[in-house]
């Protein structure tokens, strides 16, 4: 019952968070001392003075902060997240462009995480202090210290550049033409489309990228997953089924794990946080066309807009993502489900 | 006069229950039982050295550019070779030990002294302050850390102070929330009662009773977080936004070597000197949690 009722309290928080992140931005956006409007317009556009006051009414710059607050809030509700100065274009249009090539690169990543990072911490929690948990727990503490962006770098070198086992940057071969888009995802829209070719360079393009993305939260997930596991084992009813006589492999598998791994949805779901965090610098590295690589742009380009609207629509996917993890956990948590 | 003795007996209260006080020195006493905390102490002390010496240590100038002999691969004359600017990699790799170490130390003393001050004050005031210092500590959660992180450092401006102070605004609320909760654990207490009934005041009870015990789990999120830390400004220095040239920081050294595939050595060398640094921290800050946290502490 208690979850479910923290539950509601976070739905009910969700626009003030949401509202929060939009100030947030908006602050930060505001930190620069110099006029706003040379960092929204190119220089050309600044010495157009239809353009600089048709900019001034869009975004309210003669009006006090809290009303072009205000003003940009009414933009952000329309949709209107600015234009780029890099591309000329919407911001909203340009993400809408890269998301499916981070979505595809995440969700590849994750797939590493939940398959490799959870056995590992599994088998760490049942050979505690064996050698077995020391080698998981070495492998973990590489995966969490190792920068994503050095690790890309010297992967390509080898895999691609030396040993030429794996494709270049990019999500295929410039030769290849992309798959007619359904999702957005190259692999699952050249599977539609039956093109068995396609599909295994867009495959091999990704392997690379998915795996560096992933090697920070596969540590952090079999580390969490590992105290999960302890936890439980540690608790009355683990002790209770030792005393009847089960064996070892008996009490883990049918009384330990179903309980342990629940709380490892939660961590999944912050999981993605740092998947987001380490998507701008593996997509900078293997050229990859997504949100992280364009927020790398914006930033080195200085182009204000765009940095805060992918700031903005990362930080309320990953809030969203949080939820719908916590949600999960409390439809697989029996005590509460039998308590609603 | 008369406060002290009664202070006194006040903590004598405390109940044989309460483990979180022997748990921390304890702590430091078992350390050695840790061979994990030991490695990463260990590491960290020999970075530590790296970074007072370095002057002393490095063959070359680690500034000084020598165009006859740049990219050369690692050889006698230059142990880890050199950079497009003939610059020696292993002099700056070394030099790189005084810019992200002491950064990522900085900028954690100052997120979790800011951290524990707001949520100190939260935990204990509580009601609507907590509510709002909290719901502010969850805006800024909501953001990826790097992504936060870039968005302040391109904002103010690109270099490594900004980036510090970004770095920085981004992890206090994760110990203001550590912080808060071991207040509340530790608030209700029968022995933080008893100071309150013999009149202490409350930054008195704040800062004798109950930040020493919170300090467990600052302590261990601390030290994972050095390493965090020298990870997002190695990070930021990579994309452009850090270090500017020619301070010979890691991340910015090793995005030299970007588009140079056959000269390896460029990029190769300062990511491993970051990733055996960020290691130390970590092998600690996990040694460290398993000594420190009662739930999964070996018995006996």
């Amino acid at each position: 019952m208690q979850l479910w009722q923290y539950i509601g309290r976070r739905l009910v928080l969700m626009p003030i968070l949401i509202i929060g992140i939009t100030l947030l931005a908006f602050i930060v956006s505001h930190l620069v001392p110099a006029d706003p409007l040379g960092m929204v317009l190119s220089e050309r556009a600044m010495n157009n003075p239809e353009i600089v006051a048709a900019y001034r009414a869009r975004w309210g710059y003669d009006l006090p902060l809290y009303q072009q607050y205000l003003v940009y809030v009414r933009n952000l509700a329309h949709g209107d997240l600015g234009d780029s100065i890099a591309t000329q274009r919407p911001v909203l249009q340009d993400l809408a462009q890269f998301f499916p090539a981070t979505l595809e690169l995440t969700l590849a990543a994750m797939m590493f995480t939940i398959f490799i990072g959870i056995p590992l911490g599994i088998i760490a929690g049942i050979y505690r202090d064996a050698w077995p948990d020391h080698v998981a727990r070495i492998l973990a503490l590489i995966g969490v210290s190792v920068p994503v962006f050095w690790l890309g770098l010297l992967l390509l070198n080898v895999f691609y550049f030396h040993l030429d086992w794996l494709p270049g940057p990019g999500r295929l071969d410039p030769d290849i033409p992309p798959p007619p888009p359904v999702t957005g995802l190259y692999t699952v829209d050249s599977l539609l489309a039956g093109q068995w070719t396609t599909f295994r360079n867009a495959l091999a393009h990704l392997f690379l990228p998915a795996l560096v993305l992933g090697s920070y939260t596969m540590g952090a997930v079999s580390r969490m997953t590992r105290s999960s596991l302890l936890d439980v084992l540690g608790q009355d009813y683990i002790r209770t089924a030792r005393a009847k006589g089960l064996s070892h492999r008996a009490v883990i598998l049918r009384h330990a794990l179903r309980n342990a791994l629940i709380p490892t949805v939660t961590i999944v779901g912050l999981a993605f946080g740092d998947l987001m965090s380490g998507a701008v610098l593996t997509e900078t590295i293997f050229s990859w066309p997504g949100m992280g690589r364009y927020a790398v742009m914006a930033a080195s380009f200085l182009d204000l807009q765009a940095i805060m609207g992918v700031t903005i629509i990362i930080a309320t996917v990953y809030i969203l993502v949080n939820l719908a993890a916590d949600i999960t956990y409390g439809l697989l948590d029996p005590r509460i489900r039998i308590g609603g | 006069m008369s406060e002290t003795p009664v202070a006194m007996s006040a903590q004598s209260f405390t109940p044989p229950a309460d483990k979180r006080v022997p748990a921390w020195r304890a702590g430091l006493r078992h350390l050695r039982r840790s061979h994990a905390a030991m490695i990463g102490l260990g590491i960290i002390f020999f970075w530590i050295f790296v970074a007072l010496f370095a002057p002393r240590l490095s063959p070359y100038d680690p500034l000084a550019q020598d165009l006859m002999h740049r990219l050369q691969p690692p050889s006698s004359t230059h142990w880890f070779g050199t950079d497009e600017l003939g610059r020696d990699i292993f002099s700056r790799v070394l030099y790189g030990a005084r810019i992200s170490m002491p950064l990522g130390m900085v900028v954690v003393a100052l997120s979790s002294l800011i951290g524990m001050i707001i949520g100190g004050i939260s935990g204990y005031v509580g009601g609507g302050v907590d509510e709002i210092i909290m719901r502010v500590a969850d805006v800024f959660l909501a953001f990826p850390s790097l992504v936060l992180a870039m968005a302040i450092t391109a904002a103010l401006g690109p270099g490594l102070n900004n980036a510090m102070l970004a770095i920085v605004v981004v992890l206090w609320p994760t110990y203001a929330r550590v912080i808060r909760g071991q207040v509340l654990a530790v608030k209700s207490r029968d022995y933080i009662e008893a100071a309150r009934a013999i009149g202490a005041p409350s930054r008195r009870i704040l800062l004798r009773h109950i930040f020493p015990n919170s300090y467990t789990p600052v302590f261990v999120k601390a030290s994972l977080d050095v390493g965090a830390a020298i990870l997002i400004a190695a990070g930021l220095s990579f994309i452009g936004l850090g270090a500017q040239p020619p301070i010979p920081e890691w991340g910015a050294m090793v995005s030299m070597g970007r588009q140079k595939f056959a000269q390896w050595w460029i990029a190769t060398f300062p990511g491993l000197a970051m990733f055996t640094v960020v290691m130390g921290f970590n092998f600690l800050g996990d040694g460290l949690r398993d000594l420190l946290d009662p739930r999964i502490r070996r018995q006996g």
